[in-house]
């Protein structure tokens, strides 16, 4: 193939991609407008009625991006406590040595384990301990949907995360060993703050795939329209709303649906646009 | 030299130290070093400088696989049998590239040390440590206005000061020093050369370097290795006027290295 061919089927499949994300785009706004146009853009994100009944229907998105949001961020808060040791195993205590790239594998397989496999773990795992508890009389709500989600998103932040750490200059590190400091103190004073910016949008970049994460959620959010009293209520995420009623919906409701997904993928982006932002900022 | 009383501060005794088992990167090294004094160690690429002069504050044990034997005795006490923080804070380490932290200010570099250890000091303390820090690389004047910026923000030569005195704050016995000027141009490499002299009425120095005028100014005593082995250790007039070793000479005439 010559040069020129080459790259003209490079731009082509580049060009797929760029009209494939434009035409899905186009198609959820399209496809939301009714909705917007109906109960109007603001009052739609700030309302949290779900009504189906016929004649009196209306429907808000707020109850779910509400429970978007507490679910995301509990799960970051489950995830921190065990990925943040992970990424400085691999990044620093193991740094360069077999381990490190062993637990390195295991951590990057948790990302191919399949979102339903998390979602049984967590009904039949998590749940009887979240009923034993007297957390919920069910079992199911946000405290169950949260940890799964949290573990789901271990290997986004610890790997970056990892990355990062592995990135502090050798001779900071050097420096602050020669004036007698512990490794604890290296970590604690040099390492931590020096990649402190990268692992926070590495912590951004798990938002971004814990507000879209749906199957496991849906199987343990316990599935309730309202916006939920306390972590111990069950709730509904954006993505779950969506997996439990799109089948049964046309008209308004399915234009309410595909509404509150176009709002999902441009927070979703935003997520993503700003930590990769502050990846950038910081030149690495 | 004026000081007719020697006083060792240092002494390596039969040292090896080897990357790969059974191939010494250092081999058999016995020297005195004088408290008070500026040894310098000089000697071709790869033939064991810096090697030696980490194993004075224990950085070895930081990476795995390397092996010291032999005796090493700070102020007569053992080295290897010390407490390695404790040995490091003894012998302050100022490193090829200048290293300030960069997410520290100046301030807050020279008192690194401090913080790092997690010793507890007085803001008063603090100023006065940082001040006189300051003041003994000659910086003070330079930056007094402006201790809160980064210390990253320096031109590399203040940055190296900014490294000794970091390296000072904590009072060490001996400061090793290696190859503390290559990164820098003519004017900062001078100012710390007369720094340096400065420095030996508070602190016995160690310098590594690939610089031979370097060394032929400013130091008592020089130190020179060739593969592994101490070639030759003597008052830097004697080394630079009457070599005893052909080696020596040849390297000190540029003949190689
Ligand atoms: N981390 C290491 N692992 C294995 N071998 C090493 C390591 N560091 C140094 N060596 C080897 O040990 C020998 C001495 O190295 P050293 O760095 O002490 O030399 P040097 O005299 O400081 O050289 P230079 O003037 O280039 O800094 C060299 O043969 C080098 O290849
Ligand atoms: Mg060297």
């Amino acid at each position: 193939m010559s040069d020129k061919a080459f790259k003209t089927l490079l731009w082509f499949a580049a060009s797929i991609i760029l009209i494939i994300t434009g035409g899905m785009l186009y198609s959820l706004t399209s496809g939301a407008i009714p909705a917007f146009k109906q109960f109007g853009f603001f009052e739609f994100l700030s309302s949290s009625e779900w009504n189906p009944t016929e004649g009196s229907e209306k429907y808000g998105a707020l109850a779910f991006i509400i429970g978007t949001i507490i679910t995301s961020i509990l799960g970051i808060l489950f995830c921190l406590p065990f990925s943040l040791p992970v990424a400085l195993f691999i990044g620093e205590y193991f740094k360069g040595k077999k381990i490190a790239s062993l637990l390195g594998t295991i951590v990057d397989l948790l990302a191919g384990i399949p979102s339903i496999v998390y979602g049984l773990w967590g009904f039949y795992a998590l749940r009887p301990i979240i009923m034993s508890l007297g957390l919920s009389p069910q079992g199911f709500g946000i405290l169950t949907a949260s940890p799964v989600l949290g573990i789901m998103i271990i290997p986004y932040a610890a790997s970056l995360s990892a990355e990062f750490i592995r990135m502090v200059p050798n001779d900071l590190k050097e420096g602050a060993y020669s004036m007698g400091a512990t490794r604890a103190e290296v970590i604690q004073h040099i390492i931590l703050p020096i990649s402190g910016s990268g692992i926070f949008s590495s912590y951004i970049l798990a938002l971004g795939r814990a507000l879209g994460e749906t199957m496991a959620v849906t199987m343990l959010i316990g599935n309730a329209n309202g916006i939920p009293n306390s972590i111990f209520d069950t709730g509904n995420t954006m993505a779950s709303i969506i997996a439990n009623q799109f089948g049964e919906a046309y008209g308004l409701k399915l234009s309410s649906l595909i509404a509150v997904g176009l709002l999902l993928f441009l927070i979703t982006a935003i997520i993503n646009f700003i930590g990769k932002l502050i990846i950038k900022r910081n030149n690495l | 030299m004026e000081n007719t009383i020697k006083e060792n501060i240092l002494t390596l005794k039969d040292v090896c130290i080897s990357y790969t088992p059974g191939q010494n990167a250092v081999n058999m090294v016995t020297a005195d070093i004088q408290k008070g004094l500026i040894t310098s160690i000089m000697g071709p690429s790869g033939c064991g400088k810096s090697t030696l002069l980490r194993a004075i504050n224990r950085m070895h044990e930081l990476y795995p696989g390397i092996t010291i034997t032999g005796d090493i005795k700070l102020n007569n006490k053992d080295i290897l049998k010390m407490n390695a923080i404790e040995v490091r804070r003894m012998a302050g380490m100022v490193f090829q590239r200048p290293n300030p932290f960069p997410t520290l200010s100046i301030y807050d570099n020279v008192i690194a040390g401090y913080t790092l250890n997690g010793i507890k000091k007085t803001k008063d303390e603090k100023d006065e440590i940082v001040e006189n820090s300051l003041k003994n690389v000659a910086l003070w004047d330079e930056v007094k206005d402006v201790l809160q910026k980064k210390g990253t923000f320096l031109s590399g030569g203040q940055q190296q000061r900014l490294c000794i005195a970091r390296a000072l704050a904590l009072k060490p016995d001996i400061l090793l020093m290696d190859e503390p000027t290559s990164a820098l141009d003519p004017i900062a490499t001078n100012r710390i050369e007369e720094l340096l002299v400065e420095l030996k009425k508070e602190v016995t120095i160690v310098i590594v370097t690939h610089n031979m005028s370097q060394a032929a100014r400013i130091s008592d005593y020089s130190m020179f290795m060739y593969l592994g082995d101490l070639i030759e250790y003597d008052t830097t007039k004697k080394m630079f006027t009457n070599p005893q070793d052909k080696r020596t000479e040849e390297y000190l005439t540029g003949k190689f290295g």
